[in-house]
């Protein structure tokens, strides 16, 4: 059944459903909705967890690591300033081979302060071993958070997750969203049994420090496991959608792709506006399609390659920007192209950075700049929405 | 003696610091989890695929073990398990980077024993400055100079800070005085609540002295009063080790390179006068001698 | 050299394959007769080295330092209540 709720609930009562062990709670704009209703469902006797409010975002991801070391099913959320401070314990998650699951409500990063979305953060964060799943609305946040469990979870991935969802857009909006059921849940998602817990009647070590004769094999195996969960964030979407009946895509997902000669390429909750424009300019009689990274960690290059072959031309359209080198989505698609076949030109857009809307002008602006594109790049990558008249 | 941890670990010869694991460990007894800072301990105990440890154990970050330690103990109550849990870590991570950790691991009043083996300074990155080192003791940050007596600033007063937080066992120890410690990590470990115990261990490269003299130097530290060994349940003083005629400060200071320059330098005998107000301080607040 | 693992899950106890005693220059001698047993050299000897054994001939207990381990500190020297134990210099 369909209800009308905040997303931030909706986001709650999924992780709820998934019966974390633990969950650490640091308050932090626009997250804070979600562990308020989680503290709440723990009020109510709803959810039936540890729930711990902590110093920082910096503790909230630390208990965690106790809480998995001991075999705890963990959940937090973050974003933003709380992400950054988090950064060396996101490290030390994956490196350990923790399966925390932890929302990103995805915000800009000061200075200057900001308070709303953009990608900035996450997309920041996309070297320190975390698998990365971005969601395009409500539903998926809510659809993939089981996900994440069971690919997390998994012996041979073992691999620490954050489901990005958009700031305010997508985690204050209402709309009506099919909540999950807690018994179907439990069925999709079996309890987690790790190898080896904290325990006194067989006391293994944790965390041992690695010289230069084994560092390198660690990595490694974080990097084979990022690998194989290629393939099980395909497995388990497909199994999600034969339960549930719904799916976003696994990998990446695609709208009018097929025969699309202008081919967008994009991350979250701008998909809503790249499909209505899409809708538009098709009816004009323009091929433009869209192709949606869902993972960015695993980069799904394979997947990607396949989907992008025939396009005539590629733009990508993303709300971060790695200063001194354009951005990362855009940097990431031409080095999956570069020792491929493919030799479409690929241009790079940076848009919607500290909450600044992104349109369906601004969608058809980039369109028409990937059209000429094809006749010659003028210009690899810009700041789409670049206000000129206030530049000094 | 039960040997919770295992010879073969890589401390320097006359360390203190193995000698204070084994004891806590003897008290705390094998149903323990213990969760250690990065620190002298982590390094020379964990060279992969070794570990001394022969309780299970956790290395997470620097700055964290407090909140790691949290996590682990929620954890037991999830499961309806029971085991001790432990924090063993130095003064770096006590006193200074883990500070923000520690106090939420305190204020959330955690069932978890911190015990700091305090060796006043950062050793493991080669002798620099903590909140931890003692007035003009001489470090690689705070060197003694033409212009300088050493660190400028008194230890930072950490029991005071646990016990601010209504932390309901605090207590200091000395690795001179095994008895003394294995009574009060007995204690703390039966506490409700969190706990917290700061061990004063001699770090030989550090403070400079000979391996032997490991203990010898530490019980000075008591007999001076310059560590007076306390106790705190619920935030009443309940115990203190008198001491029966104190030493001169400069019996315990001399024995250490880290004050060598009080002993050379003008200025140098201001100061030990000054260390001298400390620990008669110490003497009268705790009433060390009868 | 043992394999690496996804996770580091290490043995206790597994130190004990270094033999520490590799470091040593000056090695402690127990002087059985004048040993009263306090313990205090197994109490602070920071390798966990020292222990009470049964003498093979007397069947008394004594104690004993593990030779694998001891880095020949001194500390054991220098706390002994009765100078029942003395560094020597080791021939190697």
């Amino acid at each position: 059944m369909m209800k009308v709720v905040e997303g931030s609930y909706a986001v709650a009562h999924a992780a709820m459903c998934c019966s974390p062990d633990v969950v650490s709670a640091y308050p932090i704009t626009p997250q804070t909705h979600i562990v308020e209703h989680l503290s709440q469902m723990v009020a109510d006797g709803e959810l039936d967890a540890e729930f711990l409010t902590v110093d920082s975002e910096f503790s909230a991801l630390s208990v965690l690591v106790g809480a998995s070391a001991m075999g705890a099913r963990c959940y937090s959320s973050t974003t933003s300033q709380g992400l950054a401070l988090m950064y060396e314990v996101l490290y030390n998650v994956s490196g350990l081979r923790m399966p925390v699951v932890m929302t990103v409500a995805n915000r800009a990063l000061g200075a200057p302060l900001n308070i709303w979305n953009d990608q900035q953060d996450s997309v920041g964060a996309r070297d320190v071993g975390w698998l990365q799943l971005y969601v395009e609305n409500v539903q998926e946040a809510v659809d993939t958070t089981p996900q994440a469990y069971k690919i997390a979870e998994d012996m041979g991935i073992l691999t620490p997750i954050m489901v990005c969802m958009d700031g305010f857009i997508l985690t204050h909006v209402y709309e009506p969203v099919e909540l999950l059921d807690k018994e179907k849940v439990a069925g999709f998602l079996p309890a987690f049994k790790p190898e080896y817990v904290l325990d006194p009647a067989n006391p293994k070590t944790i965390g041992a420090f690695a010289d230069p004769s084994t560092y390198t094999e660690f990595r490694y195996l974080q990097f084979d496991a990022q690998q194989k969960a290629l393939a099980k964030i395909e497995a388990v979407a497909k199994e999600f959608q034969e339960t549930f009946g719904r799916t976003f895509g696994g990998l990446i997902d695609t709208y009018q792709a097929e025969d699309a000669e202008i081919v967008l390429v994009t991350m979250g909750s701008v998909i809503g506006t790249i499909k209505d424009a899409i809708d538009e300019m098709r009816a004009e009689g323009i091929k433009v399609g869209l192709v949606k990274v869902r993972s960015y960690r695993p980069f799904p290059v394979q997947a990607l390659r396949k989907a992008l072959k025939d396009a005539g031309v590629i733009a990508v359209i993303e709300k971060d920007v790695s200063i001194g080198n354009e951005a990362g989505l855009v940097t990431d698609l031409k080095a999956a192209f570069y020792n491929s076949k493919i030799r479409t030109p690929i241009i790079g857009f940076t848009a919607g950075l500290g909450g600044r809307d992104i349109t369906v002008k601004d969608i058809r602006k980039i369109t028409e700049k990937a059209s000429a594109a094809r006749k010659g790049i003028e210009s690899e990558f810009e700041f789409l929405d670049l206000r000129t008249e206030i530049l000094p | 003696m039960q040997n919770l941890l295992a010879p073969g670990h890589r401390a320097c010869a006359g360390c203190s610091m193995p000698t204070v694991v084994r004891l806590v460990l003897d008290a705390a007894g094998p149903n323990t989890i213990v969760v250690s800072p990065t620190s002298c301990l982590e390094v020379t105990t964990t060279p992969f695929p070794e570990s001394a440890w022969c309780v299970p154990w956790l290395h997470s970050l620097f700055e964290n073990a407090a909140a790691v330690a949290s996590g682990v103990e929620i954890a037991l109550k999830r499961f309806h398990k029971d085991a001790n849990v432990l924090v063993i870590g130095g003064d770096g991570s006590t006193f200074d980077i883990g500070m923000g950790s520690n106090s939420g691991m305190f204020e959330r009043g955690h069932k978890v024993t911190y015990v700091c083996y305090d060796n006043e300074a950062y050793m493991n990155t080669g002798v620099q400055r903590s909140g931890s080192t003692p007035f003009c003791a001489h470090t690689t940050t705070t060197p003694s100079g033409e212009i300088s007596l050493g660190n400028p600033r008194p230890k930072k007063d950490m029991p005071a800070i646990a016990l601010a937080h209504r932390v309901p066992y605090v207590a200091t120890a000395s690795v001179a005085y095994p008895v003394d410690l294995r009574r009060k990590v007995k204690k703390a470990i039966e506490t409700q609540g969190p706990s917290y115990i700061q061990v004063n261990a001699p770090c030989i490269t550090g403070w400079t002295f000979d391996a032997g003299k490991t203990v010898e130097i530490a019980r000075l530290a008591v007999e001076t009063g310059l560590w007076p060994l306390f106790e705190y349940v619920n935030g009443q003083l309940t115990e203190v080790k008198k001491v029966r005629r104190p030493k001169p400060v400069e019996d315990y200071l001399k024995s250490q390179g880290r004050y060598r320059h009080l002993f050379k330098k003008p200025g140098g005998t201001e100061v030990l006068k000054q260390i001298q107000a400390m620990a008669d301080a110490n003497i009268s607040k705790y009433c060390l001698v009868d | 050299m043992s394999k690496v693992k996804a996770i580091e899950f290490v043995e206790p106890g597994s130190t004990q394959i270094t033999k520490t005693g590799a470091w040593r220059t000056f090695v402690p001698r127990i002087d059985q007769k004048k040993c009263i047993k306090c313990s205090l050299c197994e109490i602070y000897c920071p390798e966990s080295s020292v222990h009470q054994v049964k003498d093979p001939i007397s069947g008394d207990l004594i104690f004993d330092i593990d030779l694998n381990y001891c880095k020949g500190c001194g500390i054991c020297e220098h706390e002994c209540p009765r100078h029942a134990i003395k560094l020597e210099l080791e021939e190697k």
